[in-house]
């Protein structure tokens, strides 16, 4: 069925997820760094299924789909969570967020 | 064979360059609209792995739901304005032009690989959707029909906390 190497697929999939990563680690703005989490998660799933896909089985779909499912959990709840501290403290810099530092 | 790589690459380049570009874009806005693309280009990438149903499940979740989700967000802190737009003087003649090719193009497609009786030509290697759609459905009640529901509740609480979270607000502005 696929006529491209399973390994360029991995290998997309980790360039991406490294793209993610770098997201997390230089952005400061949390909706940013939660979109690279998004991206993040993107790459797993898109890895899931080029595996899913080379040995034939439908076990790496079907848990892509929970992986969707979960993730559209996550944003729901994280998005409030960055309304609420966006209202109390009229910022969303992560570096801001640091009311327990002692 | 060569077709199917010289696509996986352009698809490759669009997704690693809309990644980028997520990642670079100062306006939270342009981020989300690069995410969007970058998540269609992972449905695609989807399709030509022969899963249509995560496919179209990636762009009604991902680039429907969540990042319209996002983007409301981002407009309702207002963090960030958009800067003044510059419009390119030659962004509407391109634009213009390219979609015309693009319907002259599909045009095209349609009427030389469609057969006498209407129906488009199918690829050699192709994709049952309907089998995939079946045997995906078979397992999904079967085997995991356990974890399907327990996402369901997931959903349910993810809901239930959202908006707690907004309510509570209100109730200590009203006090």
């Amino acid at each position: 069925m696929i006529s491209v190497p399973v390994n360029y697929y991995i290998i997309l999939s980790a360039i991406l997820f490294t793209i993610g990563v770098t997201g997390v680690l230089i952005r400061r703005n949390a909706l940013i760094i939660f979109m690279s989490i998004e991206l993040m998660l993107n790459a797993s799933n898109l890895a899931i299924v080029a595996f899913s896909s080379a040995i034939k089985s439908f076990s790496g779909q079907i848990f892509v789909f929970f992986v969707i499912a979960v993730a559209a959990a996550e944003v729901a709840v994280g998005l409030a969570l960055i309304v609420e501290i966006f209202k109390s403290k009229r910022s969303i810099d992560v570096d801001q967020m640091s009311s327990l530092k002692g | 064979m060569t077709l199917d790589l010289a696509l996986f690459l352009v698809l490759a380049l669009v997704a690693v360059a809309t990644a980028i570009g997520m990642l670079l874009s100062q306006n939270a806005v342009y981020s989300a609209l690069f995410l969007v693309l970058n998540f269609t280009t992972v449905a695609i990438f989807y399709l030509l792995l022969g899963a249509p149903f995560i496919a179209m499940s990636q762009i009604t979740v991902y680039a429907g739901a969540i990042m319209v989700l996002f983007l409301f967000v981002i407009m309702l802190l207002g963090a960030d304005a958009l800067p003044k737009t510059q419009v390119l003087p030659w962004q509407r003649p391109l634009a213009i032009f390219l979609a015309v090719i693009l319907a002259a193009e599909g045009t095209y497609l349609l009427v030389t690989k469609a057969r006498p009786t209407g129906n488009i030509l199918q690829p050699e290697v192709t994709v049952n959707t309907m089998d995939n759609l079946r045997e995906m459905g078979i397992v999904l009640f079967n085997q995991y029909l356990l974890p399907f529901e327990v996402t369901s509740i997931l959903l349910l609480v993810a809901m239930v906390g959202a908006i707690t979270l907004n309510r509570r607000e209100k109730r200590e502005r009203k006090s």
